[in-house]
């Protein structure tokens, strides 16, 4: 499955900044050209790799607090909505004694839409990933599973925070 | 080559009943809209636990096997990708299933920049809208969202956009008067509203003139106006320069009811001049007799 994402790094112009900024996370990443952005403005690269690397992390702050059902392991990396919805799931799962890992290993990035001086980035995401299911710490299920996500990422004091983040297949 | 083709037909034909106990242990739609009541259907007997796991949900119930499972209007209504798990003591069945967002729009994000502007900019006023369904869902599919903005005398610009990916942007210009816009972004009925202060421009020009006081002169500027007619705001600054003998004498003077005047040393041959900002004003050469 991560193979053939490999092979298509090489052509992608944009590749340097990709894969330089992004070594925090050891998933495979493949960041598409932006041609058909959507609003009014242009991004600089430092910005798209800002957005880009603080989104690839922010799903290591969700594996660890879905993990280990803490959602103040969330703080750093969501805000608003996602934030809540994931903070919800935390505590849905807590009270059920599950908990749930979730390993992201590839990543096909793409910034669709930048509102007006920056307020908001919106990227999508086809990321493949492996989710294991416990139950009282005993594993019930393992699963690898390609979806699309739907991200939007605000900007907050020293970083990009992800506020919508939505499956949309 | 037929060792591995043998090979590859053994595995088929035990992977087989695999895929086919999954589709049978688990009757579940491919997809169903946020918040929608929906059921599961299980086969065979005796007790089991059915899990639906997503990262922004999780279910579980402990279920009779051969039974259909229903879920209450609301039960799952976070839009996302859901692994369903049906777990006994002695098998485990997946499957996965996706929850759309809910079709009716119930909230917008609205982005709307700036807050305060010079009248007469062309695209200077910017919206960004997010639609969201009631549960917090940004709605995918294409909505029509209505950018209107109007002046305090009713006078509407309007732009009509398509959402793509839930999203939708629109530049509006600022219009000729001051005072305060109402920017409202509209998706069927539901309407977010912002307002955008329109302030005066730059001044069109400056227009000053010149009179003795004793052994000074006194400078006056017309009261300012920017190109629309609006009175540029007091405390914008006028700069006042008087060139004489290759020395130069500056002093910066804030409007006061719409005018600036200062005193300056009375010099034969003075030039005297105005600024504010990039505009030039009429220059004035000073002769006594």
């Amino acid at each position: 499955m991560l193979k053939p994402l490999k092979r298509l790094l090489p052509a992608l112009s944009i590749l340097a900044f990709a894969s330089s900024n992004h070594a925090a996370t050891s998933a495979d990443v493949r960041i598409e050209p932006s041609a058909a952005q959507q609003g009014p403005r242009m991004l600089t690269e430092q910005t798209a790799s800002a957005v880009i690397r603080d989104y690839l992390q922010s799903w290591q702050g969700l594996s660890a607090a879905l993990e280990q059902n803490r959602a103040d392991l969330l703080n750093t990396d969501f805000s608003g909505e996602a934030r809540e919805k994931l903070g919800e799931t935390i505590q849905e799962q807590a009270a059920a004694g599950l908990s749930t890992q979730y390993r992201d290993g590839a990543h096909d990035i793409q910034i669709v839409f930048s509102s007006p001086e920056g307020l908001s980035i919106q990227l999508t995401d086809t990321v493949a990933y492996d989710l294991q299911v416990l139950d009282h710490g005993k594993s019930i299920s393992s699963k690898h599973i390609t979806t699309r996500y739907i991200v939007v990422l605000t900007p907050a004091e020293a970083r990009w925070k992800v506020r919508v983040f939505q499956a949309i297949n | 080559m037929k060792r591995r083709f043998a090979s590859l037909v053994a595995t088929l034909f035990l992977a087989a009943p695999c895929l086919v106990a999954q589709d049978e242990a688990l009757r579940i739609p491919k997809s169903i809209a946020a918040g929608d009541s929906f059921s599961i259907q299980t086969t065979g007997s005796g007790k089991a636990a059915l899990y639906i796991v997503g990262p922004d949900q999780v279910l579980k119930r402990d279920v009779d096997r051969g039974q259909s499972i229903s879920f209450a209007p609301g039960t799952l209504h976070n839009a996302g990708h859901y692994l369903v798990i049906l777990k006994t003591e002695s098998s485990s069945d997946t499957s996965e299933f996706d929850v759309q967002p809910a079709s009716a729009p119930s909230e917008l994000s609205f982005l709307a920049r700036p807050s305060r502007l010079p009248v007469g900019l062309h695209d200077g006023i910017t919206g960004a809208v997010y639609v969201f369904d009631a549960y917090k869902n940004l709605i995918t599919a294409p909505r029509s969202v209505s950018f209107e903005l109007s002046n305090p005398s009713g006078v509407t610009q309007t732009h009509v956009v398509q959402t793509h990916n839930g999203a939708a942007v629109a530049a509006m210009d600022s219009t000729q008067q001051q005072g305060s816009d109402k920017f409202t972004a509209r998706v069927g009925d539901i309407t977010s509203r912002r307002i955008v202060g329109q302030v005066p421009g730059d001044p069109c020009g400056i227009k000053m003139s010149a009179k003795p006081s004793g052994q000074q002169i006194e400078l006056e500027t017309e009261p300012l106006r920017d190109c629309s007619g609006n009175a540029v705001p007091d405390g914008t600054i006028v700069t006042f320069t008087e060139t004489y003998a290759g020395a130069q004498t500056t002093a910066d003077v804030p409007l006061k009811r719409g005018i600036a005047q200062v005193a300056m040393p009375a010099h034969n041959g003075a030039m005297l001049s105005a600024a504010s900002g990039v505009v030039l004003g009429n220059q004035i050469r000073w002769e006594t007799h």
